[in-house]
C-alpha cells in the first residue's frame, strides 16, 4: 500500500517557544510569534532569505477571524516572496509537511511554526464547535466534559484511579520546575471536580503561545547544529468522530503511526506527549508500550502549559532539544488533535552516536 | 534521489450550485470523492492518505471540519493533512498532495477541497471587524476593484474588456455540466448592463456563491500505469507567499504571482509559456482579473493582456483558451475554486473534458490565489510524463 520508506535525513536543528501565560491581551499573535521566530533563526545563525520552505500552523476559530494566519506572515518577512504554505491544524502537522517537502528534495531548509491563544474566548465553548456540526456541536459539550468521558471509561477499566491521575498531574508539574516556558511550574492542588472524574488538577491551564523549530537536510543540519534530532520517522493517523463507535481507553491510530515511524524497533530513553488530559498520559503510555524507564514529559508536557495549535509542535520541540543537550539519544514525540486524542502524530528523533 | 512523477488518475466534482440543501457537508465531500475513486477506477482501500483544503472555518461555522469529516472521506486510520492558504488552498491542497507521492511517502494520494457556502454568508465571513480592517470594505470586491482602477489606468485598457471575459466565461460555462451558473441567455449587453456593484466590477463580472467539493487521486508511476484513463503528469508546481501590506507593492501584479510561475516554468523547460502552453485555467474571481493574470503569468508583457482578450485569444476556440469551464466567475466554492482549476487543467490533457476540451490539449496551468493577492500556488500538467 506504502511505497518504500524515504531516505532523505532530515532533523530538527533548533527549537524556540514563548513563555506560555494564561493572557496575552497587550499582544497581538503576530507580537507574540516574532520573537520566537527570531530567537530560532538566532540559533543557526541563519536569515530569513536562507530559508527554503516555510509552513505554519494556527486556526482561525481561535484567533476569532478569517485568514488569522496571513497576519503572522508579516512577522516572517515574506518578502522578496517565499515558498510557504498553511495548515488549519497542530504547528505538529506543519512539521510533517515541510519534512515532505524537504523529502521531495525541493528544499534543505525548513521554518515551522505555531501559535494559538487561547484567552480571549471560552474555549471550551470554541472548541465544541470542532464537533459534528448536525448531531453532536448543537449539544455543546465541552472538551473537559469529552475528556471526562474518556478518563471515566479508563477508570471502569481497571488501568486508573482518581489517585494514579492526580499522580501524573504532579509528576509532570513537577518536571515543569525545570522549564522556564512553563506555564505552571509546580504542583497544585488536585482541587474540585470540574467535570466528574476530572478534577482542576488533572486539566491543562489554558493559555497563550507559540513555538517555532527550523528543521534542514544532511550535511546542513550538521553545519547548523552540533547534535541534530535526525527524524528516523513520522507518522500520522486518524481515528472515526463519532465517539460512540471509539474505544476510548485505547488509541490505535497513536500505536499505528508509532508503528509506521519505527517507534517499536528500539526502546526510547525519553517521550513527550501531548496529553492535554492527565488519563489522556496513561491512555497514550498504554498505546505506546512506554516502560517505567522512559522518561515522560520532562518539560511538564501539556499539563504545564497548553497553548493549542502550538502544543503539539512544542512536543516535537522539546523531544529535539533534549537531544541537542544531549539528554537524550533517542525520544519519541507525540501531538494530538481533535476530541478525545480522535488524530495522532509520533515521531522518533535521534541524536548521532557519541 | 530524483522525486517520482506526479500522475492524475482520477478527477470528481459536484455539481455546483448555489445551496446544496439535499446533502451535509460530508455528503458533499464525499459525492465528490466517489466521483474521483470511480474516474480512477479504485475503491477507498487503494487510498494511503487524504490531503484536504478549505477557506475560512466560518465559512461553514464548523472549526476545523477535516475531524469531523475523517469517516465520510475514508480516512479512518490513514493520515488526514488540512491545507488551509485562503482562495489559494485548492492548489495549494493538491501541491501538498502531491507532494506526499513525489518524496515516495505515499503511493496513492486523494486531495480533495471543498466549501458549502450556503451554510453562512461568506461575504460577512470575508470582511473583519474593526479594528482589524477598515470599514466599507465588505467582500472581496470592495478589496481587489481599486487594483483593477490600478490596472485599467496603468495599462489604458478599454472598459469593455470586462463585460468580454465575463460574456466568455459564462459562455464557456454553458458546455459544463458541473458549472454553478447556466445563463442560456447571456448577451454582452446584458453584462454591460448589469448593475455595478464595485466599480468597475459590475453584477455579471462577479463571481457567484457556491457550494461545491473537487477531488482528485494522484498516484506514482506504477499508479499511473494501471489506471484505467490517461493519467495528466505533473510537470511543474510551486506556491509563493508575500505580506498582505507593504510599501512598493504591485497589487496590480504581484512579484510572488510572477515568481512563482517562473518555478514552475523551470521545473517544467518552458521558455515562453505564450507558445509552449495550450491553455490555462486561471481563478478569476472578478473578470478584470484574466488580462491582469495572463501579464503576470507571463502570457502578455505588461500592459498587453487586455488585447489578448479583446482579440479573442482566450476564448475556447481562441489560440490561448482560458478557462474552458467557465471559470471562478461561473463557479464559486472558495475552497474548492483553486482545485477545480487544477483539475480542469488536467481534464484537458487527459483529452476528458468534454464539450469544453481543447483539440490537442497537451500542456495546461491550473492557477490559484488568494489574500491579497499575496498567496500563489500553480501546476502545469501535461498529456506525457516528465522527461519523457
Amino acid at each position: 500500500m506504502t511505497s518504500a520508506p524515504p531516505h532523505r535525513e532530515i532533523a530538527v536543528v533548533a527549537f524556540a517557544q514563548t513563555v506560555h501565560r494564561r493572557i496575552s491581551d497587550e499582544l497581538s499573535e503576530v507580537e507574540m510569534l516574532m520573537p520566537v521566530l527570531h530567537e530560532v533563526l538566532d540559533r543557526t545563525g541563519l536569515k530569513t532569505a536562507d530559508i527554503d520552505f516555510t509552513c505554519s500552523g494556527s486556526s482561525d476559530y481561535l484567533a476569532g477571524r478569517a485568514f488569522s494566519f496571513t497576519l503572522a506572515l508579516d512577522g516572517v518577512g515574506a518578502w522578496p516572496p517565499i515558498s510557504e504554505s498553511h495548515v488549519e491544524m497542530d504547528g505538529a502537522w506543519a512539521l510533517y509537511e515541510a519534512w515532505t517537502k524537504l523529502l521531495t528534495g525541493d528544499a534543505d531548509t525548513a521554518l515551522v511554526y505555531a501559535y494559538g491563544k487561547s484567552s480571549p474566548g471560552p474555549v471550551r465553548d470554541v472548541l465544541t464547535r470542532q464537533l459534528d456540526p448536525y448531531y453532536v456541536a448543537p449539544l455543546w459539550p465541552d472538551s473537559v466534559a469529552l475528556a471526562a468521558l474518556q478518563a471515566q471509561a479508563l477508570i471502569d477499566t481497571g488501568a486508573a484511579d482518581e489517585p494514579a491521575l492526580a499522580a501524573v498531574a504532579a509528576r509532570n508539574r513537577e518536571n515543569a520546575a525545570a522549564n522556564p516556558h512553563a506555564q505552571l511550574r509546580h504542583r497544585v492542588p488536585q482541587g474540585d471536580y470540574l467535570v466528574r472524574p476530572l478534577r482542576t488538577g488533572d486539566c491543562p491551564p489554558i493559555g497563550d503561545g507559540a513555538a517555532a523549530v527550523i528543521l534542514a537536510a544532511g550535511d546542513r543540519a550538521r553545519a547548523l547544529c552540533a547534535r541534530p534530532a535526525w527524524i528516523r520517522g513520522i507518522d500520522h493517523r486518524i481515528e472515526a468522530h463519532g465517539l460512540g463507535v471509539r474505544d476510548l481507553t485505547d488509541s490505535p491510530s497513536t500505536r499505528l503511526a508509532a508503528e509506521r515511524a519505527g517507534a517499536f524497533a528500539r526502546p526510547v530513553d525519553t517521550a513527550e506527549l501531548h496529553a492535554p488530559f492527565t488519563a489522556q498520559e496513561i491512555v497514550l503510555r498504554r498505546a505506546l508500550r512506554l516502560g517505567d524507564d522512559v522518561t515522560v514529559n520532562p518539560s511538564g508536557g501539556a499539563l504545564a502549559a497548553h497553548p493549542i495549535m502550538a502544543a503539539g509542535l512544542i512536543r516535537l520541540g522539546e523531544a529535539a532539544a533534549r537531544i541537542h543537550r544531549g539528554a537524550s539519544d533517542r525520544a519519541l514525540a507525540h501531538a494530538t488533535s481533535g476530541p478525545c486524542l480522535q488524530q495522532n502524530l509520533v515521531a522518533v528523533l535521534e541524536g548521532e552516536p557519541r | 534521489m530524483s522525486k517520482e512523477p506526479v500522475a492524475v488518475v482520477g478527477i470528481g466534482q459536484t455539481r455546483h450550485v448555489a445551496a446544496r440543501r439535499d446533502v451535509s457537508i460530508a455528503g458533499l465531500v464525499r459525492e465528490a470523492a466517489r466521483r474521483a475513486l470511480e474516474d480512477a477506477a479504485l475503491t477507498w482501500a487503494d487510498i494511503d492518505a487524504v490531503v484536504i483544503g478549505k477557506a475560512p472555518d466560518f465559512f461553514e461555522g464548523v472549526m476545523m471540519p477535516e475531524l469531523y469529516l475523517a469517516d465520510a472521506l475514508g480516512a479512518v486510520g490513514k493520515p488526514l493533512l488540512r491545507v488551509h492558504t485562503a482562495g489559494s488552498v485548492g492548489g495549494s491542497t493538491a501541491l501538498v498532495a502531491a507532494n506526499l507521492v513525489a518524496a515516495r511517502v505515499h503511493a496513492t494520494v486523494l486531495t480533495l477541497a471543498f466549501e458549502k457556502q450556503s451554510e453562512s454568508n461568506a461575504m460577512w465571513g470575508l470582511s473583519l471587524p474593526i479594528p482589524f480592517q477598515q470599514p466599507l470594505l465588505a467582500g472581496a470586491g470592495g478589496f481587489f476593484a481599486p487594483h483593477i482602477r490600478a490596472y485599467m489606468r496603468r495599462s489604458g485598457a478599454p472598459e469593455t474588456i470586462g463585460a468580454l471575459v465575463a460574456y466568455k466565461d459564462r459562455r464557456n460555462a454553458l458546455k459544463n455540466p458541473y458549472a454553478h451558473l447556466h445563463e442560456h441567455d447571456i448577451t454582452l449587453e446584458k453584462v454591460m448592463a448589469s448593475p455595478m456593484l464595485w466599480d468597475p466590477v459590475r453584477y455579471s463580472e462577479t463571481c457567484p456563491s457556491s457550494d461545491g467539493a473537487c477531488a482528485m487521486v494522484l498516484t506514482d508511476r506504477a499508479g499511473a500505469a494501471r489506471a484505467p484513463r490517461p493519467p495528466a503528469w505533473m510537470l511543474g508546481g510551486a506556491m509563493r507567499s508575500e505580506p498582505t501590506l507593504f510599501a512598493g507593492k504591485d497589487f496590480v501584479s504581484p512579484q510572488a504571482g510572477r515568481d512563482c510561475a517562473a518555478d514552475v516554468y523551470r521545473q517544467a523547460g518552458v521558455t515562453d509559456p505564450r507558445r509552449e502552453i495550450d491553455g490555462a485555467e486561471i481563478y478569476v474571481p472578478f473578470s478584470w482579473y484574466e488580462p491582469m493574470w495572463l501579464e503576470n503569468l507571463g502570457f502578455a508583457d505588461p500592459g498587453e493582456g487586455w488585447k489578448l482578450t479583446e482579440a479573442g485569444v482566450t476564448e475556447l476556440d481562441g489560440d490561448l483558451p482560458v478557462n474552458m469551464s467557465g471559470g471562478v466567475l461561473s463557479t464559486n466554492p472558495i475552497g474548492a475554486s483553486g482545485m477545480i482549476r487544477f483539475a480542469e487543467a488536467a481534464l484537458q490533457v487527459r483529452g476528458q473534458a468534454g464539450e469544453h476540451q481543447v483539440e490537442g490539449a497537451r500542456r495546461v496551468l491550473g492557477h490559484a490565489y488568494g489574500g491579497g493577492s499575496q498567496f500563489f500556488s500553480m501546476w502545469l500538467v501535461g498529456a506525457r510524463p516528465p522527461d519523457s
